[in-house]
């Protein structure tokens, strides 16, 4: 039986966010004092590269080594900022830290500033998550009034301020430099790296950001060390990821398991299995940026080089259950629509290239595509992913380059056969009454929007197909079964 | 304050002076070159006090945080949050995050637009009604979820589309008998 291991969700659930005592009582704020009172800034920061922590919030790159290299700069001023702009859809892990532990998330960036040599913090949050913010505010006043924020924390010469700041609404966002971009209250553009934020970040100052799952993290490793942390997971990638299920699966929630655990303890074990008997089809990964991971994978431990290498990547740990009933073509479909919607606008390859792979999609969900449509689509999703600017472009082909690797046939199927097997893409479907079944009462007739339905009460009515717009709504309304989609 | 431009628009001159209030709060320093820092909260708050953000605002707020007008315009423009039409009184908010749309979402949603005869992002003919969708809201173990006005909605089907809409034309029945 897997075994799930909470080192970031450690408190959730288990204590009241909005009372520090509690959080105290659970060692809280020790690991502030350990570092203030028993390390330099240098030896917390060996601890941590040492520990391997790696960014939770997706991409996988060394805690320790970005700290570094803003603690290297010199600089009057350094920032540090927490990521908490969820845009992953699918993924809750950061709300269910912020609105269950936050005082977790603000005793680890104090760290950080002490680390880094930085004396203000901000937590840039999406505004969609009121409780959340709440929350933090009441951690934040809480923290100030004990004195573990503000002027020379727990009597040391060191200081540290944490704000909020919210964002509006822009996936996009999620990236550092366009976060950045945010916070200075501009349109949230991502810039050209390097300069790394480390560097030139917030107003040109050396800035780190990190997400929400990974502060949560350090003050477990500085409280119970490096062996610890190392004996979880795996050696390039020690700890534990949290993952959010949900989906076409039994029970929906979050987790969190060791790296290395496979797909299947996940999703079998620890999930229950796929919801109403269905037949496991795919899970989704990494959201709009991400792939999808196939039956024959379910054994591939989970760590963040594996991933990519079938084809999907961590992301921020949303994991979405596909069953039989879903269509990879119109999965694919929604994620490009989701980053054409997010995409900044700024750059070409991004604003128009995904603009046409969608169109391309839309041909084949809606019966227009051809052998030549799929060539296009390679095509273009490959330009895309090397000319893009930033993160968002650079991943937007990645749903519809996994589905096309491993789904191949679905594609084809709508292509050449005309037909979606999941019964989703509407343009492909045939509604038909079974005469056997049909006792004439006309109700799917009176419900049809397009009166496509004829036929003498008490007779087995006929569906006009020439006419018919294939709303569905006969279907749903029929007491007896006779309506059929094939 | 300058109050022939509150008349410009025709919004009321409280909620000007609200928002006004707000920005003194901050104590802005129109020399500090930090001051667009402000601009995404300033806006937060305005759009809590009025309910959208038109054009008579964005330059009453570009003047007292000290930043142009086409950079206020361009923030709320790329910013899904803002909206610079107003929305319904009830706003029905559909989310389509990745675990509503494999439960069904876009039924749901279909179900709103037939319903109320308007689609997505716009507004019923009354000012009454408006929907939108949204991006995850987090909850997605009550997939697929409908948020109207600050009230969640979880595992909605087509069905209870009717039922959760009749609350809501009842209540505005009542507000307007009692009016």
């Amino acid at each position: 039986m897997a075994q799930q291991i909470r080192i970031a969700l450690r408190n959730c659930g288990k204590l009241d966010p909005e009372k520090i005592e509690q959080y105290i009582a659970q060692s809280g704020y020790l690991a502030l004092e350990k570092a203030l009172f028993d390390n330099k800034p240098e030896d917390i920061l060996k601890l941590i590269i040492d520990s391997g922590l790696r960014g939770r919030g997706g991409g996988g790159f060394p805690t320790g080594i970005k700290w570094q290299a803003a603690a290297k700069q010199k600089s009057d001023e350094k920032f540090v900022i927490c990521n908490a702009d969820e845009g992953d859809p699918g993924a809750f892990m950061d709300r269910a830290v912020l609105e269950g532990d936050p005082h977790s998330v603000l005793e680890a960036m104090t760290i950080a500033g002490y680390c880094i040599g930085a004396n203000k913090g901000i937590i840039y949050i999406r505004a969609e998550y009121p409780l959340a913010i709440e929350r933090l505010n009441v951690a934040i006043d809480q923290a100030y009034k004990m004195g573990f924020l503000g002027k020379n924390i727990m009597g040391t010469a060191f200081s540290f301020d944490i704000s909020i700041k919210l964002g509006a609404g822009a996936f996009v966002c999620g990236e550092e430099t366009a976060l950045i971009k945010s916070i200075e209250g501009k349109r949230g553009e991502p810039i050209v790296k390097p300069p790394f934020p480390a560097e030139k970040g917030l107003w040109m100052k050396p800035t780190i950001v990190n997400n929400v799952e990974t502060y949560a993290s350090v003050c477990p490793i500085i409280v119970n060390g490096l062996e610890w942390f190392r004996g979880v997971g795996t050696e390039k990638s020690p700890g534990t990821k949290v993952f959010a299920l949900a989906g076409k699966i039994n029970n929906v929630g979050l987790v969190e398991v060791p790296m290395g655990s496979t797909l299947r303890e996940v999703v079998y074990e620890i999930g229950g299995g796929i919801k109403d008997g269905k037949e496991f089809k795919a899970v989704q990964t990494g959201g709009p940026s991400g792939g999808c991971i196939t039956k024959e994978s379910l054994d591939t431990p989970i760590t963040y080089e594996n991933l990519i290498q079938i084809g999907s990547m961590m992301g921020s740990g949303g994991m979405i259950v596909l069953d039989e009933d879903d269509c990879m073509v119109n999965i694919a479909k929604f994620y490009l629509e989701f980053t054409l919607d997010e995409s900044c606008g700024k750059c070409t390859p991004c604003r128009v290239g995904n603009t046409r792979m969608f169109e391309l999609l839309e041909d084949i969900t809606e019966g227009r595509g051809t052998q030549l449509t799929i060539t296009k689509l390679e095509t273009l999703a490959n330009t895309i992913k090397k000319a893009s600017l930033c993160g968002l472009g650079q991943t937007a082909p990645n749903p519809v380059l996994s589905t096309m690797k491993y789904f191949k046939h679905e594609y084809e199927e709508h292509i050449n056969n005309k037909k979606c097997r999941a019964k989703v893409c509407r343009e492909l479907l045939t509604f038909e009454i079974v005469a056997d079944k049909c006792v004439g009462c006309s109700l799917c007739a009176r419900n049809c929007p397009v009166f496509c339905i004829h036929g003498e009460p008490k007779t087995p009515f006929v569906i006009d197909q020439k006419a018919c717009i294939k709303c569905g709504s006969c279907v749903e309304k029929c007491n007896f079964d006779a309506i059929t989609v094939s | 304050m300058d109050s022939n431009k509150t008349l410009e628009i025709g919004l009321p001159k409280e909620q000007f002076e609200e928002l006004d209030r707000y920005i003194g709060s901050l104590k802005i320093d129109k020399e500090d070159e930090r001051r667009t820092g402000y601009l995404i909260q300033v806006l937060h708050k305005a759009q809590h006090i009025f309910g959208y953000l038109p054009v008579g605002v964005q330059k009453f707020i570009a003047e007292n945080v000290g930043v142009p007008h086409s950079d206020v315009s361009g923030v709320i423009s790329f910013y899904n949050y803002f909206t610079t039409v107003p929305r319904g009184k009830t706003r029905i908010s559909v989310c389509m995050g990745t675990a509503c749309f494999v439960k069904g979402a876009g039924k749901v949603l279909s179900e709103f637009e037939r319903y109320l005869k308007i689609k997505n992002g716009e507004v019923s003919e009354d000012g009454k009604f408006s929907i939108d969708i949204l991006r995850c809201v987090g909850a997605c173990g009550l997939a697929p979820v409908v948020i109207v006005n600050d009230k969640v909605y979880g595992n909605v089907t087509t069905k209870q589309v009717g039922d959760i809409m009749a609350l809501y034309i009842n209540e505005e029945a009542t507000h307007a008998d009692k009016k």
